[in-house]
């Protein structure tokens, strides 16, 4: 519904793709590890390989929780917007068909936190 | 010649006639639409201001004299306190973190509060419900000055007060309460009357003011006590104003009824969204307790909450939707607020810690079918850890919901295991939610939310450094520069309680009271 005004409305929206200097926003988050709060907001690249997230920037987000060394990347179990979907490492964001503001989740299964209390 | 005085003082009723709707005319020369260009656009129909009944005849000249009397009172019992210096009495310096968190994320709003019923005040044609806020927004920045200065006092002492305001309007989590007034204030005259008159005054305040002025009381603040207490008699005007405003909207027209609903619908989630500032306050930083979170939710709202919808049953006001999920969340909200604020503790203007073993007692006992099996092995991980030299800090910036521009913390209902995520396209963007009711809000003013100043989005733009940084040399320090932008020094104001400065101060200070050094 359009907002009640005494005008018109538009404003074009605070985060496109174009303010954020040649880079798009991605969402990632580690499922049953609520040891980190919350999901999270990177910036990347858009010819950045889909490998390179994982074996450089996620050791660094996630590395502190005992359960990361412990992880086999072939059975990572991926969701984007909550639906299964696969990505091609060696690919990039944008060929694995990752736009601004998309977000992605992974399960690594037999890893559910801190005592299994999914923390 | 002389001016015919008249022999007799008017009757109080006299009185309030001529003093506040007798200050009102009708004009002659100008259309009412361009006098009160507001009124119409939402969609609100009124036939006749007249109806409005002030619930409390007061005019100007009697809420000075109030008003004068109680500032007195105030700021005799607040110099007491500083020359005293009562600082020292509180239960332990952790206490002062609350006192933080308040004047950053609180009184600002007082002001922006003071703000908004100057301007709806007048926006509305009729001269009763404008007297009516001409005294609520005086009231509002009287509670801002007086939360500023009794806050004022822990400033000579203590880090993180020292820019209060600054801070609101720039640190990530002060986001959360700023943009849910700014929401308020760009709504029209009556949506504002409603959001914050209504939903939040009345139904929510209890939830606000009761645990933080009795958190004061019970761990010895009197300063802060105090300025609650002054502005307790205030609250109680501001209630039942709110609660006016809701009657007389809906008895002035059937249509109006499904507006003020969705209004209801939609201010009572986003009150209660701001609420989990208080929820972890209460749970955690008060080093004694008043009452758990889920207990003053029972109380307040539930219980009270519930029979003032039964109330209004009579003009078709049903309960928010939302409470169905709030009560699921009440074991939980707690827990995940003091998680995400120990997890960035490297980036708050308040110093956080781990709940030592009688804390965490206390929250099993009050927390039986969460804290245990959710809560505790985190706690415990990151206590062991800490003590091994390992402090958890999370140094990766979290993903925000639109609408409430918290981080994405809280979990699907009735599963604590899993963070629920929502998301809509609206014009080629994407946009993500903490929850249903967040996407909902977003979906009925998609191009209101669009704009939204979301800390993390903003600092990937290069918009949170100091001006003149260059975020392209090498070695940049991106939260480095975030803090000089928020004006917090690193080590000082943010950190573990344990180590501070304040704690160190706090008990050396005392020691001197009590020890011969």
């Amino acid at each position: 519904m359009a907002v009640a005004a005494i005008g018109k409305y538009e404003f074009a929206p605070a985060d496109a793709i174009d303010k954020f200097h040649g880079a798009q926003l991605l969402y990632i988050g580690w499922e049953d590890h609520l040891l980190f709060c919350a999901p999270f907001a990177f910036p990347f690249p858009p010819s950045m390989p889909f490998g390179a997230i994982v074996e450089q920037v996620l050791p660094g987000a996630f590395g502190y929780h005992p359960d990361f060394a412990r992880i086999d990347w072939s059975k990572a179990e991926w969701l984007k917007s909550g639906k299964p979907w696969t990505p091609e490492f060696s690919k990039s964001l944008e060929e694995n068909g990752l736009r601004h503001k998309d977000v992605i989740r992974f399960r690594t299964p037999g890893l559910t936190g801190i005592k299994g209390s999914c923390s | 010649m002389d001016m015919q005085a008249s022999k007799k003082k008017l009757g109080l009723k006299e009185r309030y006639q001529v003093m506040t709707r007798g200050l009102d005319w009708t004009p002659s020369y100008q259309k009412m639409e361009d006098i009160y260009p507001y009124v119409a656009y939402e969609g609100i129909k009124i036939h006749d201001w007249d109806k409005w009944e002030d619930p409390f005849r007061l005019t100007m000249d009697a809420y000075w004299k109030y008003q004068a009397e109680k500032e007195r009172k105030l700021y005799a019992i607040i110099d007491a306190y500083a020359q005293n210096n009562g600082h020292l009495g509180v239960t332990d310096a952790r206490y002062i973190n609350t006192v933080k968190l308040f004047i950053s994320g609180i009184s600002p709003l007082e002001y922006v509060a003071h703000r908004g019923f100057t301007h709806v005040g007048r926006q509305f044609p009729g001269a009763g419900p404008r007297v009516a806020c001409l005294m609520q927004s005086l009231d509002e920045i009287r509670h801002a000055q007086t939360q500023v200065h009794s806050i004022s006092n822990y400033n000579k002492y203590y880090n993180g007060v020292h820019d209060f305001h600054h801070a609101h309007d720039r640190i990530w989590f002060l986001s959360v309460p700023k943009s849910f007034f700014d929401d308020a204030i760009t709504a029209g005259p009556f949506e504002f009357m409603v959001a914050i008159g209504f939903s939040f005054e009345y139904v929510l305040t209890n939830l606000l003011f009761v645990p933080f002025v009795s958190g004061a009381a019970y761990n010895g603040d009197m300063g802060t006590m105090t300025f609650g207490f002054s502005a307790q008699s205030d609250e109680a005007r501001h209630m039942t104003l709110g609660l006016e405003v809701i009657k007389f909207i809906l008895e002035q027209d059937p249509d109006n009824l499904p507006i003020v609903q969705r209004w209801i619908d939609k201010w009572t989630w986003r009150g209660y969204r701001v609420l989990t500032l208080v929820a972890m306050m209460m749970d955690y930083m008060l080093p004694k307790r008043t009452m758990s979170w889920k207990e003053a939710w029972e109380v307040y709202f539930e219980e009270n909450g519930g029979a003032l919808f039964k109330d209004l049953a009579r003009y078709g006001i049903t309960m928010p939707k939302c409470a169905e999920q709030i009560a699921l969340e009440k074991d939980h909200l707690s827990h995940q607020a003091w998680s995400t604020f120990y997890n960035y503790g490297a980036a708050t203007n308040f110093h956080t810690w781990m709940p030592d073993e009688d804390e965490m007692a206390w929250l099993t006992a009050k927390y039986p079918e969460s804290f245990d099996k959710h809560y505790r092995p985190r706690y415990e991980y990151w206590r062991e850890q800490a003590a091994k030299g390992n402090r958890f800090y999370n140094k990766t910036l979290p993903m925000l919901c639109q609408t409430c521009q918290i981080p994405l913390v809280f979990t699907e209902p009735g599963d604590p295991t899993k963070i629920c995520y929502r998301e809509v396209d609206f014009k080629d963007e994407k946009y993500h939610f903490c929850s249903d009711h967040c996407k909902a809000i977003f979906e009925h003013e998609p191009e209101k939310y669009v704009q939204a100043w979301m800390p993390v989005h903003q600092i990937y733009q290069g918009n949170c450094f100091p001006e003149g940084t260059d975020p392209t040399v090498e070695g940049f320090d991106p939260l480095a520069a975030v803090l000089k932008y928020y004006h917090l020094e690193h080590g000082r104001d943010n950190l573990d309680f344990e180590g501070s400065e304040d704690q160190k101060n706090f008990d050396e200070w005392r020691g001197m009271a009590t020890k011969n050094v």
